[in-house]
């Protein structure tokens, strides 16, 4: 197979990107679209010229690192799929493709198709965790969790945190992902001493760190290539919308040593 | 004071804004299509259309009560900072939305998102400007100021909608409106946090309902007149006393 | 070079808390002054940081990903082990550490993996009390599976996500420490090197991966949790970013590297496809409970699996193996899988491939009941291949997947390099020769949890805080090697890429240090290394500077040290003239075909320590004992 690629293309962070022509043949149908530009920049390597950059690490579709919208779609046409396990035989032969880099403020372009997400990061830390030392615990059996709700909060805690949500949604909005973090935990009976603060603080990072709102087009369940659905999105808002109701500041900064 | 503060600078909250106001104005325009239909009855005593004296009720209830128009108006000040508040936050949020992506993608390819929501801040735009002229022209009669008649609510409408350019511009406006609510009527469960999978399909109906009978609604009336389905008025109607 | 074990005098179900009756602390005051650095947030990694951390240390945490929630461990499919006898089917502390110890076949120490058996129960506490939203039954209590080479079902799962989400657990917590300034995270940080002072180890230098700087850092004692080495083969089921460095750049400075060529190969992946493959996937072992795996009896059998009758199937786990079946440890499924490829009966386009069939499953149990088990997995496994797991059989393949060899560590997981240590996939303790299904997690989360966060007090008690710090000459010196490494990678500008190295490499050590090795295979693989290396020093081609994101630089300084290290792994399965577990010498089987160990000779750890560059290294043992569980030959038959 052949195909026409048209890649963006970034020096770095603060330099002026553009989008190079490529091509590349003699491609299997069996190879992976990233084993496709794997071969791109071998043979670019060979030629003398700098290979694009890219993210991936695992590359079975759960460590969240590839990060490519392809033909207008994050993790390609695909539903619920990322961009490592897509396959040749998903396009067709000589097939124009356009790849991007995740568009957002909050993402900025490190290099070529990489970009920093350490917004993310920056989400998950100001509440995304149930205050727990390493130590003995209870009996986990004298607690139990109804296996509905256990299923429910791993179809939210299955969240790779890739940012496609962010990638597709025409706002740049994080609203699947905090609501996917936060509904994870607020659905369990650990969760919920640190509920209501938890969503209050999450949500907080979250607008300070640029991202768009939530207008509901519902292009973020879409893209999610673990289709989380955005009914954690409703729950976010009603959790939000139910943490105002808490006494605000209930307890200072708490010491978690 | 302090959460509703804190519900405002909040992006979710200023989605909850608009969606509670969305839902007040949706909730009026309800009532203000009720009224419009009035224009379909037959008169209510000889000379005197149905809908002049619903007119006339708006202003006149509450009374003895109340002052003369105090309900109306305080029912236009709700509807009036609903507006406002609505507007702001919308806008504010949008301003927030362009800055979250500075750099445009070059091929977008929409999935799951509908036309009507992409579209809500263009119609809601445009039914913004709307408003200005439906009020310019049916509530203080500056437009066309010379056959306005106050209080004629009938033959107003006849006179308007016998000219193309005004149903052309009503029916229009009843169509942003479906589209605007079309979105905004489902969107407003999910703000609020009321939606789930087992209600949305519902929702999602409901919506539907609301956007197309409040457009067909409203459309019918200028529509009715233009076709002349709705005679003229009563060549010499006992004006309704205007206080 | 010293291998004191420091295993405590006591019996076996008291060694663990003996030892930590007479470890010396640290106080909670003293703590925050003394500065510990983590190499790599993984399960070991992320759980070690953040308990230490949170215990009060100063902690300084890197990986190269892009965030610590990254790391290879998420990929890990099928779940955790614990004895918790919640089936009531006869589990205990006692059976676990019998079934790891003779599923590692007898080679481990057998203090560490009673303790890792002991505290097995307190990781699942532990993860349920962060939430870890475990699989439960209808009342509401936790669910089991059974894996691989056991009788009994004692393995946690999260679908087929386990890894994720202990992972995000442990990450979890970690997020809250660096969010109260108890641990500064590094991300898109590669180590390059440990810096070495007195004797000890004092700090690491990095290479900032965003801007290229190479810099350092100082701490009273370093920690590496950077997985293992599978990538050595190229196409393995490891992360692409896996890698070895850490590991082989702290053996160079003096830590003993332990049993470099026991190395497991899974028996449940995908096969390969196509010429270009980066990675092997993996799809979770949990699938050998129901499925059933066979290939035809008939050699150039050319009829789809579905119309292969059965009298023309041959189910060779079963028939070979009546008691396990399918449920065979991993290394003897591996194993057979190659040795019927071998006889001609593949299947799938490459011949290398055996079916992994639900059919009869399916029939059995219905299509709902094998949907809530493995939905994920057929999807995936469908994304993939193009084929439908419920129409048609899968097929498989072993690949390298774990690493059982590492840094040789002590009972506190420290290496022979004080200052230095050890935990999870990166140290070679608790698996032997082979590792049982569910049970990498198992020490990745004991060792990280439970174990350093104690041990290392012991240590640091012992030596003053904040005497050094990067301005010292060590630190200079460390740098400038590593700059000096960088530049003379840039410098070769040959002609060939970093990636066809590789794979050159990983295709040879496929052939000769993979399932099966032999002795004239691992001579030839021990002369063609150098040449490789050769090849690599004078021909390779890197496009870019040093400063900036470079990706192939980084792979090429990953590659370097592999080059350098597969020597070491032939040279190790050299001398280990058995087959022990994974360890499978072709000169040593039953005449089954099965392993055949070498317990006079061999029934300790081999440890190697570093001498210089082109020199040979020299290889030390650590005597392995069998106290609480006698010697014997695995037999997974009868």
């Amino acid at each position: 197979m052949k195909f026409r690629l048209r890649i963006w293309k970034q020096a770095s962070g603060d330099a002026a990107g553009a989008f190079s022509d490529y091509e590349v043949d003699g491609i299997s149908p069996e190879t992976s679209f990233l084993e496709m530009i794997d071969t791109l920049n071998e043979r670019l390597t060979e030629r003398g010229e700098e290979a694009v950059a890219f993210e991936s690490d695992c590359r079975e579709g759960i460590c969240g690192m590839c990060s490519m919208v392809i033909n207008g779609q994050p993790h390609g046409p695909l539903p619920g799929t990322t961009t490592c396990q897509l396959y040749m035989r998903h396009f067709d032969d000589g097939q124009p493709i356009t790849i991007e880099p995740w568009r957002s403020g909050a993402f900025p372009v490190l290099r070529d198709l990489m970009v920093d997400r350490s917004a993310f990061d920056r989400i998950l830390e100001s509440g995304g965790y149930v205050t727990v030392h390493s130590g003995p615990k209870p009996e986990p059996n004298a607690n139990p969790i109804d296996p509905e709700v256990a299923e429910e909060s791993l179809d939210a805690a299955c969240c790779i945190g890739c940012g496609a949500c962010v990638a597709a949604c025409p706002n740049g909005a994080a609203m699947l992902f905090t609501a996917a973090k936060v509904s994870h935990l607020g659905l369990l009976p650990q969760g919920q001493p640190e509920r209501w603060e938890r969503v209050q603080n999450m949500v907080e990072q979250m607008e300070e760190e640029g991202f768009g709102s939530c207008r509901n087009y519902a292009e973020c369940e879409a893209a999610c290539p673990k289709e989380i659905s955005i009914k954690f999105i409703g729950r976010l808002n009603r959790d939000y919308l139910r943490a105002l109701r808490e006494p605000i500041d209930r307890h200072g900064p708490m010491d978690s040593q | 004071m302090k959460r509703l503060l804190l519900l405002y600078r909040s992006i979710i909250g200023k989605k909850v804004i608009a969606a509670v106001t969305g839902a007040v104005m949706m909730g009026f325009l309800i009532l203000h299509v009720a009224g419009n239909l009035k224009a379909f009855l037959p008169d209510a005593a000889p000379g005197v259309p149905d809908i002049d004296v619903y007119a006339s009720f708006l202003r006149t209830m509450g009374e003895p009560l109340l002052p003369y128009t105090t309900l109306l108006w305080s029912v236009r000040i709700v509807l009036i900072a609903s507006l406002l508040l609505h507007v702001t936050c919308v806008l504010q949020l949008a301003r927030r939305n362009q800055r979250a992506r500075p750099v445009r993608y070059r091929e977008v390819r929409h999935v799951e998102s509908t036309a009507p929501a992409r579209w809500m801040l263009y119609s809601g735009s445009l039914l913004l400007a709307f408003l200005v002229i439906h009020l310019l022209q049916f509530t203080t009669g500056t437009i066309d100021a010379a056959r306005f008649v106050p209080s004629g609510v009938y033959g107003n409408l006849y006179r308007a909608f016998h000219e193309w350019g005004y149903v052309a511009m009503y029916v229009g406006a009843t169509v942003l409106l479906g589209l605007h609510l079309y979105h905004g009527a489902w969107s407003l469960f999910q703000s609020l946090g009321l939606d789930n999978p087992d209600r949305n399909r519902g929702l999602r109906q409901l919506a539907m309902v609301v956007a197309l009978g409040l457009s067909l609604s409203f459309a019918s009336v200028p529509v009715a007149f233009s076709l002349g389905a709705l005679g003229p008025p009563p060549a010499e109607s006992p004006k309704l006393a205007l206080r | 070079m010293n291998l004191d074990d420091r295993v405590p005098e006591a019996p076996i179900e008291h060694m663990w808390s003996t030892h930590k009756e007479h470890l010396r602390l640290v106080g909670p005051r003293t703590r925050p002054h003394y500065r510990v650095i983590v190499v790599g947030t993984g399960l070991a990694g992320a759980s070690a940081a953040a308990s230490m951390a949170a215990m009060g240390y100063h902690v300084e945490c890197f990986c190269f990903q892009d965030s610590p929630r990254r790391a290879h461990s998420i990929a890990a499919q099928g779940g955790i082990n614990a004895a918790k006898d919640y089936r009531n089917d006869g589990d205990s502390v006692h059976r676990l550490f019998y079934d790891t110890q003779k599923g590692g076949d007898y080679r481990s120490r057998e203090a560490n993996v009673w303790r890792l058996a002991e505290l097995s129960a307190s990781i699942i506490d532990q993860a349920v009390a962060q939430g870890v939203p475990f699989a439960r039954e209808y009342g509401g209590l936790l669910a089991n599976r059974s894996f691989g080479g056991v009788l009994v079902e004692r393995t946690f799962y999260c679908r087929g996500e386990t890894g994720q989400q202990l992972l995000l657990g442990a990450c979890s917590a970690l997020a809250q420490q660096i969010h109260d300034g108890n641990v500064k995270m590094h991300t898109r940080t590669e180590l390059l090197d440990v810096v070495i002072v007195d004797g000890r180890a004092r700090g690491i230098v990095v290479r900032d991966l965003v801007t290229g700087e190479i810099r350092s850092h100082a701490a009273e004692a370093v920690v590496l949790a950077t997985g293992g080495y599978s990538n050595v083969y190229y196409l393995s089921t490891n992360a692409k970013g896996c890698n070895v460095t850490a590991t082989w750049r702290a053996h160079k400075r003096g830590a003993g590297f332990a049993n470099p060529c026991y190395n497991q190969i899974h028996p449940t992946c995908i096969p390969v496809s196509s010429e270009h493959q980066a990675k092997l996937t993996l799809m979770s072992e949990s699938l050998r409970n129901d499925g059933r795996i066979w290939v035809p009896r008939n050699e150039g059998e050319t009829r789809s699996p579905g119309e292969i009758p059965e009298q023309d199937r041959y189910y060779y786990l079963e028939e070979r193996y009546p008691r396990f079946g399918n449920l065979v440890p991993r290394d003897v499924a591996s194993r057979n899988a190659k040795n019927v490829c071998d006889d001609g009966l593949g299947v799938g386009p490459s011949r290398l491939g055996v079916y992994l069939d639900f059919r009869d499953a399916i029939s059995d149990h219905g299509h709902e009941v094998i949907g809530a088990r493995y939905e994920n997995l057929f999807a995936m496994y469908e994304r993939i291949t193009g084929e439908s797991p419920w129409k048609t059989p899968m097929r498989i393949y072993p690949a390298p997947h774990y690493t059982m060899g590492g840094l040789w560590v002590d009972y506190n997981l420290m290496t022979t390099l004080p200052g230095l240590f050890a935990v999870g996939e990166a140290n070679f303790s608790d698996h032997g020769a082979n590792r049982l299904g569910a049970s990498s997690m198992m020490q990745c989360l004991a060792d990280g949890y439970f174990i350093i966060p104690i041990t290392i007090g012991d240590y640091l008690s012992r030596h003053p805080y904040g005497d050094i710090d990067t301005s010292h000459a060590a630190f200079a010196d460390a740098e400038r090697e590593a700059r000096g490494r960088i530049e003379r990678l840039l410098a070769i500008d040959g002609s060939t890429t970093v990636e066809s190295l590789h794979r050159e490499l990983g295709r040879l050590m496929w052939d000769h240090c993979g399932i099966a090795r032999s002795e004239d295979g691992l001579r030839e693989a021990l002369a063609r290394i150098p040449e490789l290396r050769d090849r690599f020093w004078n021909d390779l081609r890197i496009v870019g500077g040093a400063a900036g994101i470079n990706q192939s630089l980084e792979h090429a300084g990953r590659l370097a040290d592999f080059l350098e290290f597969a020597e070491l792994m032939c040279r190790d399965a050299l001398q280990r003239d058995e087959s022990c577990g994974c360890h499978f010498r072709e000169e040593h089987q039953t005449e089954e075909g099965e392993a055949l160990r070498d317990d006079v000779n061999f029934s300790h750890v081999t440890v190697w320590e570093h001498t210089g560059e082109n020199v040979e290294p020299k290889m030390h043992e650590e005597p392995l004992s069998f106290e609480a569980l006698p010697l014997a030959q695995r037999n997974y038959k009868t």
